[in-house]
């Protein structure tokens, strides 16, 4: 039978290891938020630790800091950690959006010199993809790089915006136009920015929740060698394509966090007692989307791991997902009646719970997406 | 952890799916609503018969998870006759109760077919014998002093009958509950296969039909819709799937997957014949073009779906209290 959904016994052992160190390390006291830079700071101190006991990058290989875990021992860590409520990971950007990308576009160079940095959280990754004139449209963006062949490497001008984290982080991934005579989607390169390069200005803002979360970044002749580069000159749109879907499917959001903030909003449901039928629905209902979630991404696992690529079907994840954690969000704040108003986990949550269907290609996007090419509907129209 | 078919499940699936392709087109389907022709509808009966499906339990020694894709695939032709009923429920339960009847012989023969009561009965007119679950026992009756009901699927050929008497078939209230079980992931599978031919007719549709110049589908009002009906039907089947093996498993919590799955189900199936119907337009609403037949039938199924029952079970599994309670 391959339809087995409890762990084997190796996967048992690697739940039971991962367990017990959060159970003795996750900080009893939730952290303050990683979205300023105070609490950015304590953030990047726990993501050492967890380095250090080998759980900041557990799918990687060994060599850059990893345990060569299996996707399977991936969602399960995931499960454990978001189970524990254990910090946000700060690092996101870097360990589940650049690295994938690293892995498969990356020389052997690129990723010596930065994947052991990243796990470290050594080096923290910002992602530069919008600009002030393309957000949803991101083959639009109109900052450029212009070749300086004497000097081995590009120069970089222009701005990009709604940048996570970009106050506090040390480098950004981002693309840049080429070759500004070619079409949209081509002569886009992707590049490896630090952000303490000279002609890189960064300045934060708040975002809905009144963190400074958000970020422009301006760009003015910032030098960048050749060697940072990711998967060669011209080929951005489609390096950035695979940063995408993973920042819409499986690796960015695993199914683990949902799970743990359904049974957080069952416990708060429990706690009042008896419920009006209305809100025991909520609650159950949202319980049953974290379950749908977590199924169908084994499903997406033992697909991926039979040679399906992901592909497209990565938008259905981002859709179900974002709109899970507001249905979540909105319950609980529905159970906690008055209260919802106190500046607290939930209502938090809630207001970051509204950027989901934004970030990453807002849900109209990946509608659209999913119509067309998993589909197979008629591209343009109305 | 693993969550796929094996290439036994995969190659059995897709045998049963082309069987039904040519066995069950929507002429067959058309044939089983009043004044069709009936003997179609029998043929379509032999040539499951002869791939085993009656006797896919017992005889091909398949379990829920072998059987829920081919349960799926007979939603997803609205097979109209009780497959469920017959393979899933019927066959494992007289098998269980050690068959008191001899009933079991004419259903792997292809003989007997049995119908499960429920308000109505559902194929009662093609059936040789009702089954009643009621609470903790049930019971099997012939369709002695049924009457005929009209249905809004007339392929349903439903009738009612008196509630039965005298000797129940079992009262062993684990076995009933199974027995239920299975009638609901039944229902839960086959929801999800009208869902999916409800999307692929309308994606056909919507390619095709021209309006302003262009296809109707490559406005982005008709891709939203058509992309969220998808998305609901696809993590409602891995659902499905799950709750297969919680109960081939008789697993402590299969009660509650059970349950997820039917909501899941339910609401991706009803969702689909609404945004199916709103995207053909006007011939989505008539009886001569083939999307009612299939709406119709998620209706009829999802209507056998006790919702309210199935939020209390889930509510319960997580220790949930209702106001009412």
């Amino acid at each position: 039978m391959t339809v087995d959904l409890t762990d084997t016994a190796s996967e048992a052992a690697f739940r039971a290891e991962a367990r017990a160190w959060l159970r003795a390390n996750v900080p009893a006291q939730p952290l303050p938020s990683g979205d300023t830079r105070e609490g950015f700071a304590r953030h990047v101190d726990w993501e050492r630790r967890l380095h250090e006991a080998r759980w900041s990058a557990v799918s990687w290989p060994e060599r850059y800091g990893g345990r060569d875990a299996s996707l399977w021992e991936w969602l399960i860590f995931e499960e454990e950690y978001h189970a524990a409520g254990a910090p946000q990971r700060v690092t996101q950007n870097g360990i589940f959006l650049l690295a994938p990308t690293l892995f498969e576009f990356g020389t052997d160079g690129q990723r010596d010199r930065l994947l052991p940095r990243m796990a470290a959280a050594e080096d923290l990754w910002c992602q530069g993809w919008s600009e002030p004139e393309a957000g949803s449209d991101l083959a639009g963006i109109r900052s450029t790089a212009v070749r300086d062949e004497a000097a081995g490497g590009w120069r970089l001008s222009g701005q990009k915006t709604w940048t996570t984290r970009g106050a506090f982080c040390t480098h950004l991934f981002g693309l840049f136009r080429t070759d500004p005579a070619a079409a949209r989607h081509r002569g886009l390169t992707y590049f490896l920015v630090p952000l303490d390069a000279p002609g890189v200005t960064v300045r934060g803002f708040g975002r809905l929740d009144g963190d400074e979360g958000f970020a422009e970044v301006f760009l003015s002749d910032v030098f960048v060698p050749d060697a940072d580069v990711l998967g060669g000159v011209g080929e951005g749109w489609r390096v950035a394509m695979a940063t995408t879907g993973s920042e819409r499917g499986l690796t960015l959001r695993s199914p683990g966090r949902f799970l743990a903030a359904a049974d957080r909003l069952v416990a708060l449901a429990r706690s009042r007692g008896s419920l009006a039928p209305r809100l025991r629905e909520r609650a159950v209902r949202a319980w049953m989307g974290a379950r749908a979630y977590h199924l169908y991404t084994l499903r997406d696992v033992d697909a991926l791991l039979a040679g399906v690529p992901a592909g497209a079907r990565s938008s259905m994840n981002k859709l179900f997902w974002s709109e899970l954690d507001v249905d979540i969000h909105e319950a609980a704040l529905e159970i906690l009646g008055p209260e919802a108003r106190v500046d607290a986990a939930w209502s938090r949550g809630f207001l970051f719970s509204l950027s989901g269907p934004i970030y990453a290609g807002t849900n109209e996007i990946q509608r659209t997406i999913v119509a067309e090419r998993v589909l197979g509907l008629p591209r343009g129209g109305g | 952890m693993r969550f796929g078919w094996t290439a036994d499940q995969v190659a059995l699936r897709e045998a049963v799916r082309d069987l039904l392709a040519s066995a069950c087109p929507p002429s067959v389907v058309r044939a089983a609503w009043p004044g069709g022709d009936e003997s179609s509808v029998e043929a379509l009966w032999s040539a499951l018969t002869g791939m085993g499906i009656p006797g896919a339990v017992g005889e091909l020694g398949l379990d829920e998870v072998d059987l829920v894709s081919l349960l799926e695939e007979t939603g997803y032709a609205a097979v109209p006759l009780p497959v469920v009923e017959t393979a899933a429920v019927a066959a494992p339960l007289l098998a269980a109760t050690g068959d008191p009847g001899g009933h079991l012989p004419g259903i792997l023969a292809g003989r007997t077919r049995v119908a499960v009561a429920g308000g109505l009965v559902p194929y009662g007119r093609r059936a040789t014998l009702v089954l009643h679950l009621d609470g903790p026992a049930a019971w099997l009756s012939t369709l002695d002093g049924a009457v005929d009901e009209t249905t809004v699927d007339g392929s349903l050929a439903a009738v009612r009958v008196p509630k039965p008497s005298g000797e129940p078939l079992t009262e062993d209230a684990e076995l009933v509950g199974l027995a239920a079980d299975r009638l609901a992931l039944g229902a839960a599978a086959q929801l999800v296969g009208l869902g999916r031919r409800m999307l692929d007719l309308t994606v056909g549709y919507v390619r095709e039909r021209r309006q302003f110049g262009v296809p109707v589908g490559s406005f982005q009002a008709v891709k939203h819709h058509l992309a969220d009906a998808l998305v609901r039907l696809e993590f409602a089947a891995p659902a499905v799937y799950a709750a297969a093996w919680a109960l081939a498993g008789r697993r402590p919590e299969r009660g509650r997957d059970v349950s997820t799955a039917v909501l899941l189900a339910t609401e991706a199936a009803r969702e689909a014949a609404r945004t199916a119907i709103q995207c053909h337009g006007a011939i989505g609403y008539t009886v001569e073009y083939d999307l009612h037949l299939y709406a119709k039938r998620a209706w009829a199924v999802a209507a056998t779906c006790d919702t309210d029952a199935h939020l209390a079970r889930v509510a319960e599994a997580l220790d949930l209290k209702g106001a009412a309670a």
